[in-house]
């Protein structure tokens, strides 16, 4: 009976399956990641109270907090990604490693830039050598680092198979590098920036929070799925399931 | 006929690597002189004053020792992939692992082992009091080989580009942040009067680590980089 599912996922690996499937399904995920986001916004901006302590400046955790978690999320999908590219050498695993990493860059990007903003009135500073930022900051430099060597590679495949071992290597580090600088920090200051922990929050913050969460991970997803279906045109230009596309897009 | 055993080929690796090194002492010469150029730079930068300099001289030692390795790195495997004796190492039946691991020892004894030499002197440029001096080479002495380990691997990985310099320290400078912070940890904490056996052991520890899975991580990563 549930024969079909290994056999719907081994067809799924194909290119021209993966195609078509990304294609039916990423109008259906960008719907949903305005649904949830718009929801997420409105419940975040207007319909949540505000911060005792900290007024309305609080409101950014509802961009700041999911990017995060979408920080950390991506590269993890991109880990597995590299791991099954590098040991079954599937075409679309490289690929999906390769397109992700450029998004997680950005929500790792936003992550800081929101965290800066807040930063500045209620630490007074933009920037400190706290672990969490500085961990924040090299994830984005790993990130940074496998997209410049894939980049690097006059072959794409091959570049993405250098890429994706760099991702591994990735993130073995990550853990290491909260580790050290969270031990590097005890030695000088002790700074804490948890100030949410998942009991610590009101159900009015708490829900907007979470819609936002999924409007991230759709949102991921829709943008992905485009980036892995225009990398496969490319990638598969002289093979004939791309020529048909082609043509019959001529004809319309 | 039969190939030589695995100590005998470890041995001429090694041997020939150095052979080559030193034929070409100048090259040799280079990371140091620039360790101590950028060295010189920081009283002309930050002005004479003794107590900031003594206040950030173990700090400036190490990542100037990190910086005048990483310039030297690129140059690990760049001769032998231009006239091919790597793949000929690739394909030699003594495991590839081993033979990449004396060739970073040999990387390793003719960049970063001159620099080591060299940083009593940086040190004392900086006005680094005399007591702190054996935590500092000892860091050196466990940090330089952790740095050539991850960087041989990156180097591996960068060995089908061309240009590879800036996209090296892009890559090699968050994973050797670890490296770094364990080092200077143990300097600093020796210059406040604390004890600084802890972040040695865990500089240590990254080392045993290192030399154990690298040299593998490298051969996969040259055989990757090769594969074309």
């Amino acid at each position: 009976m549930a024969r079909w599912i290994p056999l719907w996922l081994h067809k799924l690996g194909s290119p021209p399956t993966f195609y078509r499937f990304a294609g039916a399904l990423r109008p259906w995920m960008l719907a949903l990641a305005l649904l949830f986001g718009l929801i997420g916004l409105y419940g975040g901006l207007v319909l949540a109270p505000p911060d005792y302590q900290q007024g309305d400046a609080y409101r950014i955790i509802f961009i700041h907090v999911p990017s995060a978690w979408m920080s950390m999320f991506i590269y993890a999908v991109m880990g597995v990604a590299a791991f099954i590219a590098l040991v079954w050498r599937i075409k679309l695993a490289e690929v999906v490693a390769m397109e992700s990493a450029p998004i997680g860059a950005a929500f790792t990007f936003i992550t800081l830039v929101t965290g800066s903003l807040w930063g500045k009135p209620m630490w007074g500073t933009w920037w400190t050598w706290d672990a969490r930022l500085t961990s924040e900051l090299v994830l984005l430099f790993l990130y940074l680092g496998v997209i410049g060597l894939y980049h690097a590679f006059e072959d794409r495949r091959q570049g993405a198979r250098a890429a994706a071992f760099l991702a591994i290597i990735g993130i073995i580090n990550v853990p290491i590098v909260h580790f050290s600088v969270n031990w590097w920090n005890t030695l000088h200051q002790g700074s804490t920036v948890n100030l949410f922990g998942p009991s610590k929050i009101a159900w009015d913050m708490l829900w907007p929070l979470l819609s936002m969460t999924l409007a991230t991970k759709f949102y991921y997803a829709a943008s992905l799925f485009r980036r892995v279906r225009t990398d496969l045109l490319a990638l598969e230009g002289g093979k004939d399931w791309v020529r048909k596309i082609a043509e019959s897009e001529a004809r319309t | 006929m039969n190939p030589p055993g695995l100590v005998t080929a470890c041995a001429a690796m090694l041997r020939r690597d150095l052979t080559l090194a030193w034929r070409r002492r100048g090259d040799i010469a280079m990371p140091v002189l620039y360790a101590l150029i950028v060295t010189m730079l920081f009283p002309f930068a930050l002005g004479p004053e003794d107590t900031l300099l003594q206040r950030i001289a173990g700090g400036v030692v190490l990542v100037t020792v990190l910086l005048a390795m990483l310039l030297a790195l690129d140059a690990m495997f760049s001769s032998d992939i231009e006239d091919g004796s790597l793949e000929q190492l690739v394909l030699a039946p003594q495991p590839l692992a081993l033979m990449l691991g004396m060739k970073i020892l040999a990387h390793w004894i003719t960049t970063a082992l001159p620099l080591i030499v060299i940083a009593p002197l940086l040190a004392g440029m900086l006005h680094l009091p005399g007591a702190v001096l054996p935590v500092l080479l000892l860091a050196l002495l466990l940090a330089t080989p952790v740095l050539s380990l991850l960087g041989a691997v990156l180097v591996a990985l960068t060995a089908g580009t061309r240009r590879s310099g800036m996209l090296l320290a892009l890559m090699l400078l968050p994973l050797c942040v670890p490296a770094v912070i364990f080092a200077a940890g143990a300097v600093a904490a020796a210059q406040q009067g604390l004890p600084w056996q802890a972040p040695l052991a865990w500089l240590a520890a990254a080392l045993v680590l290192a030399v154990v899975l690298a040299p593998l991580a490298c051969a996969a990563a040259l055989r990757i980089a090769l594969d074309a």
